[in-house]
């Protein structure tokens, strides 16, 4: 066969369009996965491992058979912990890319700029963090645990292993405001009394005069949801001036970012912690999940709380994805809404119809030893934070975040 | 009574540690006439030289008070020699360079470490004074602080290197013309300046959670300490310091650490109103 240039245009051209018509099918053929994560930049120790889980979760729905018999695929992009690029990119994924569902967003500023284009493009959007509670929006769907789900399961607890007065350490911005509130108002309805509470702006590193305040206080516990490395010289201070022993502490913040891991077995032991998941957490599930982390990523250190939490966002969507049969905003809304829960490493998540938020197992924990160790698990807590004030059943084009009042 | 010796206790930690973290600004700063941006980083560099030595397993008060201040000296050096030498006499663009390189060091360590928390334990125990429990390390930090002003007096008043340092300082072509190389002493003084915020950043580090950047809450209060002390090294770093740490926790006992940190700022612009100099501007003048 003799090759001339006419004949070898027309051929090549005909092989490129027949290679590339199957792709063409096959795109249409993906269900689209927005990810939008700080994977660089100073939020990368919480971005990083949820990107991971998020990676994890669809790996193991296509391994299964992708869903309606389409593979999953993952459009991610970075923000780089920069809030700008939030707007930026939340307007690439829903307009451009087109994407049936974006999961993401860290902290709540990050969701609050994406929230409203997700809600604009009719984009189901999913914030799997833990955060101060209280929006209420059709669109959104959260998983994380609030306030008062940590605060209600852990105040009882530390005042019943210390006593009932309680000094509060908190860290000065929204979601140390809102808890302080809330550890409050749970000390108060477990009859105690709060002696004092403290704000801290993030970059306050010296806690020398406010330990010897508590001291002339003298409280029989300290709760301290601080966050951030400045913060975490508190727990610190605290051990080396020999604190430990005298006066337990408890926090809703401390182990987040593996903070425990951090801290020594010396200053940790004894803090009393309550969230969604610990990696100590020793459930068929979470194991099962551990070592599926582990043969992908090598080892199993950098599960935290919120990349659990992403996991379980990708999976819930999954499920309601399977119930809808269907990937459409409004179909899937409808399952999600029916009461819909799943099985995650942390335990059961069941979404709340009325709030979106989620109901979930909240654990009791003690640092013993650089891990947290479980104490008690209280079963499929209500977001009662919310609830108190969002009802999308009632009012479905509600799209406000409420500042929760007593 | 116990409180009151706890209070005193904590005001001498605050004046300490301002001094401690102004230290080597001062040189840098007050003697060089260099605005270094970098000062936060070079003590979070002593962080974490001291925490990657006592992981390897050196003794901790060997990696805070000798391995930190030399690695992060000779980091120093290397930038003097590549940066700031180019800039003397330029105290608009040493900001620029120096910005920049606090930027470059955060990334480096970011690079280097990760871009999470570190610490290591305090090496002190607590203990009791009366009722109240105390932080045994802040006596540590106290006695640096003496043995560092000490030490600099010394060397600045009583060597002949701290004199042909301080006329270079003043008249550097003076300096050259009595056969002393002015590259050569900035270059020397560069190194305890820099040697002066690694062991600053070394000896805190035990207090804090150390991230890439942590430098960033210690510049402002060098500034405000180095500015306000005015002329004088050693004898306006004392006294600003004093000054600045004594209301700083007035009003965080009085009222709340956040009252604390404002009382300090507010301390500071009014003082600047009053000295435009800074205090030995007016008062201690002839002194160190």
């Amino acid at each position: 066969m003799s090759l001339n240039r006419r004949n070898f245009l027309a051929s090549s051209a005909a092989f490129a369009g027949a290679s590339m018509l199957p792709r063409i099918v096959m795109a249409a053929d993906t269900i689209k996965l927005g990810s939008i994560l700080d994977t660089s930049g100073i939020f990368d120790a919480y971005g990083k491992p949820m990107d991971m889980a998020a990676r994890l979760a669809v790996d193991e729905i296509n391994a299964a058979g992708g869903l309606l018999g389409k593979q999953v695929e993952v459009v991610a992009y970075d923000t780089q912990s920069d809030m700008a690029l939030y707007s930026q990119y939340g307007q690439q994924l829903t307009r451009q890319d087109k994407v049936d569902v974006v999961h993401g967003g860290i902290l709540s500023a990050s969701r609050e700029a994406i929230r409203q284009t997700m809600r604009k493009t009719k984009t189901p959007y999913f914030y799997n963090v833990l955060y101060e509670g209280g929006v209420c929006d059709r669109n959104i769907f959260i998983n994380g645990v609030t306030p008062a789900q940590q605060v209600e399961a852990l105040v009882p607890y530390a005042m019943g292993k210390s006593g009932k007065k309680v000094y509060i350490l908190a860290a000065d911005y929204n979601y140390g405001q809102i808890t302080a509130r809330w550890i409050q108002k749970f000390v108060a309805d477990n009859g105690g009394e709060t002696v004092g509470v403290d704000f801290f702006p993030l970059d306050v590193s010296d806690f020398g005069s406010t330990i010897a305040k508590i001291q002339s206080v003298g409280p029989d516990l300290v709760i301290a949801p601080l966050v951030g490395g400045a913060h975490l010289s508190f727990f610190r201070q605290w051990a080396a001036a020999g604190m430990k022993g005298r006066i337990p502490l408890a926090s809703t913040t401390l182990g987040v970012g593996n903070e425990h891991k951090v801290l020594t077995p010396e200053e940790g032991n004894g803090i009393m912690v309550a969230y969604n998941y610990s990696q100590e957490l020793d459930t068929p599930a979470n194991n099962v999940f551990k070592d599926r982390w582990a043969a992908a990523y090598g080892d199993s250190d950098l599960i935290h709380e919120i990349a659990v939490s992403n996991y379980q966002g990708v999976m819930t969507w999954a499920e309601a994805v399977r119930q809808a049969e269907s990937v459409d905003r409004d179909a899937l809304i409808s399952a999600l809404e029916s009461g819909l829960s799943i099985d995650g490493p942390a335990g059961k998540v069941t979404v709340d119809p009325r709030t979106h938020h989620a109901v979930l197992d909240v654990h009791i924990m003690e640092f013993e030893n650089q891990g947290m160790k479980v104490i008690e698990t209280l079963p499929q807590r209500q977001p009662i934070d919310t609830q108190a004030v969002c009802d999308l059943s009632a009012n479905p084009d509600d799209n406000t975040q409420y500042e929760i009042e007593f | 009574m116990d409180l009151t010796v706890v209070i005193l206790v904590e005001m001498l930690y605050a004046v300490a540690s301002l001094i401690l973290i102004s230290a080597g600004l001062a040189v840098i700063f007050g003697m060089m006439k260099v605005i270094n941006l970098a000062h936060g980083e070079f003590m979070m560099m002593g962080g974490y030289a001291t925490i990657t030595a006592v992981n390897l397993g050196v003794n901790i008060f060997m990696a805070m008070l000798i391995i930190a201040p030399i690695v992060v000296g000779l980091i120093g050096l290397v930038v003097e020699r590549l940066v700031i030498r180019h800039l003397y006499g330029r105290l608009v663009d040493t900001m620029l360079a120096t910005w920049g390189l606090s930027l470059f060091f955060i990334g480096l360590a970011t690079m280097i470490f990760g871009n999470t928390t570190t610490g290591i334990s305090t090496p002190i125990p607590g203990f009791a004074i009366g009722n109240y429990q105390i932080n045994g390390y802040n006596f540590f930090i106290i006695v640096i602080a003496i043995l560092l002003l000490i030490g600099m007096l010394a060397i600045l008043k009583a060597t002949r290197a701290g004199l042909i340092a301080r006329g270079a300082m003043q008249r550097s072509d003076m300096a050259a013309a009595l056969g002393y190389s002015p590259d050569r002493i900035y270059l020397a003084t560069f190194f305890c300046g820099s040697a002066l915020s690694g062991l600053a950043g070394a000896v805190l580090a035990p207090l804090v959670g150390l991230v890439p950047t942590s430098g960033g809450a210690y510049i402002a209060k060098a500034f405000i300490t180095v500015i306000a002390g005015g002329p004088s090294l050693i004898a306006g770093l004392f006294s600003s310091a004093g000054f600045f740490g004594i209301v700083n926790q007035i009003f965080t006992f009085a009222i709340s650490p956040v009252i604390g940190e404002v009382a300090l700022l507010v301390a500071a612009v009014v003082l600047l109103r009053l000295l435009p100099q800074g205090i030995t501007g007016k008062f201690f003048k002839g002194n160190f």
